[in-house]
């Protein structure tokens, strides 16, 4: 698949928005955890990146003056469903907010608990939304499997575990849970790389159609001598996305470096009380930048069965 | 009414005739214009709904050629409809023809990853979706004589290889050609029940062109002339 940037951005942007979201939702529910200063900064950033992220993914539509109807298929199209969820977001997300700027002292509130309940759910709604725009998609078997959906939601919550970690030191004068919160965020890249090697192994499996169920012949070798076309069109342009194996180890071993480990270390770091600032903020960033690599990874390496008809023998 | 195409993969010569009617047709049809891209350039490129690909099957001494013309499947799973979050894609429920209101699509490319057919082509000059259409504007024209009701690519066909009707309707002439010769449907594991069917090459010619038994003296005079002519054009 030919890697549109917007929606990489789009996804990585705004899928750390969410987790971040989901990460003070639950913080918040601790009380002394999180402070209104934090909150409402956290809040701020969350909606920021959320709205980036949005407006960077209307990018790629060809014509953009029929987005507003994409909320009218929420029956059977994820792509709706996400832009549904997205937009409904908003109004826990700003209430929310909202109930944090005011310093409204409500831990045990039995409607702040489910305000922040359904932040965390809205927030992981559409992320899981996101993933299975790309999940059910029969054509693409890299993209076809219950992993795609929990990719996204691990690396939205470890995205939002560390810049909330990151927020959380660089805002509260006496840090006495960064212990805990350092501890989570770095469970949560441990799952998140744990989950993506899963499924670097899952697709790494030949399977799915053949050049031979393509074309029906399935008792011989099938050899494709012509396309039938000169120069490039809309189907190679948007499904023909060559790149070599060792690029693609490269890239996975470069990304899985700059997503997970220096991450982790950075973290362990923090942990142990070296260089503390400077470790969760360059861990935060390396991290974003190789989700970044990732996430281009993802339609690169993913071959739609359209390409057995322009000679690919497997998909 | 479950309308499509049964393309017949013996007969196909791979001419590009029905793509270049296609084209023709729909250029200037309710979907028109197909935009073309650097037409007289270096590298021209457009749109098209039927592509013709070009096979080889088995190895020497047993391959042969095998012309792959591909247009919409029709299909009547059909995932670009249900993935489409405008509802620019529907199915018309009368014909089950797939088409898309370009008033309502927004180029979001998403229903052509859903399509394992290759059969949606975005226009980049119109920014929407366009696909075959079946020429549902022209198998519905009262105006035109009856015979004329098909479309543009099976009314073109100088090899006689496509064929368009009702799957639904057991005594079509598409339904009986699938059954006779074994019609088979392409990537059937993916579940979207495609509605045209390829008609797989034969494996021994149609006509007989030798006697069968030898019995040659004991014919008429007429027999003994077709199996004359039968000889000199042999397939």
């Amino acid at each position: 698949m030919h890697p549109a940037l917007s929606v990489i951005f789009f996804t990585v942007i705004s899928g750390a928005g969410y987790g971040l979201f989901m990460l003070i939702a639950v913080a918040g529910l601790f009380e002394g955890l999180l402070s209104p200063p934090l909150a409402v900064s956290s809040v701020l950033i969350g909606l920021v990146t959320v709205s980036v992220g949005l407006a960077s993914s209307t990018f790629h539509l060809a014509n953009p003056k029929n987005a507003w109807r994409a909320f009218f298929r929420f029956r059977t199209s994820w792509l709706s469903r996400e832009g549904v969820f997205a937009v409904l977001f908003y109004l826990p997300a700003l209430l929310y907010g909202f109930v944090w700027l005011n310093e409204i002292n409500v831990h045990s509130a039995w409607w702040f608990v489910i305000l922040s309940l359904v932040v965390f759910a809205g927030a992981l709604l559409t992320v899981f939304s996101t993933g299975m725009i790309y999940a059910c998609l029969k054509t693409i078997r890299q993209w076809n499997t219950p992993m795609t959906p929990v990719n996204y939601i691990f690396i939205s919550l470890m995205h939002g575990a560390i810049l909330f970690l990151c927020l959380y030191w660089l805002t509260t004068p006496e840090p006495t849970a960064v212990k805990g919160l350092a501890l989570t965020a770095l469970a949560a890249t441990l799952a998140a790389m744990l989950l993506k090697i899963i499924y670097y192994a899952w697709i790494g499996r030949p399977a799915g159609p053949s050049i031979n169920t393509a074309t029906g012949f399935n008792r011989a070798t099938v050899r494709l001598l012509d396309v039938g076309h000169s120069g490039d069109n809309f189907l190679t342009q948007e499904f023909s996305f060559v790149i070599s194996p060792c690029r693609i180890m490269a890239l996975r071993s470069l990304s899985m470096g700059l997503s997970f480990i220096i991450p982790i270390v950075m973290i362990a770091m923090m942990l142990g009380g070296y260089w503390q600032t400077g470790a969760i903020s360059l861990g935060f960033v390396s991290s974003l930048l190789g989700i970044l690599i990732e996430r281009w990874l993802f339609f690169a390496e993913a071959r739609h069965v359209v390409n057995l008809y322009h000679g690919a023998q497997r998909t | 009414m479950r309308l499509g195409l049964a393309i017949d993969l013996d007969t196909c010569v791979g001419c590009n005739a029905c793509a270049v009617a296609c084209k023709q047709w729909n250029a200037s049809g309710t979907t028109g214009p197909l935009s073309d891209y650097n037409p007289y350039g270096e590298n021209p490129s457009g749109v098209w709904f039927n592509r013709i690909r070009h096979y080889e099957v088995d190895d020497y001494p047993n391959n042969k050629t095998v012309h792959f013309p591909m247009s919409c499947m029709h299909c009547e799973d059909a995932d670009c409809v249900t993935v489409c979050p405008t509802g620019a894609s529907y199915k018309m429920p009368e014909t089950g023809i797939v088409l898309v209101d370009q008033d309502k699509c927004m180029g979001c490319n998403y229903c052509a990853w859903a399509c394992p057919y290759g059969a949606r082509e975005l226009d980049r000059e119109d920014g929407v979706m366009k696909k075959c259409t079946l020429c549902v504007d022209r198998i519905f024209d009262q105006e035109l004589p009856e015979e004329e009701r098909q479309p543009a690519c099976v009314l073109t066909c100088p090899a006689h290889a496509r064929f368009f009707g009702d799957y639904d309707d057991p005594d079509s002439e598409v339904s009986r050609l699938a059954r006779e010769r074994g019609g088979m449907q392409l990537m059937p594991e993916l579940g979207y029940k495609p509605v045209n069917t390829y008609l797989p090459p034969r494996t021994a010619p149609s006509v007989p062109v030798h006697p069968t038994d030898g019995t040659e003296e004991n014919t008429s005079l007429l027999d003994k002339i077709k199996g004359w002519v039968n000889r000199t054009v042999e397939r």
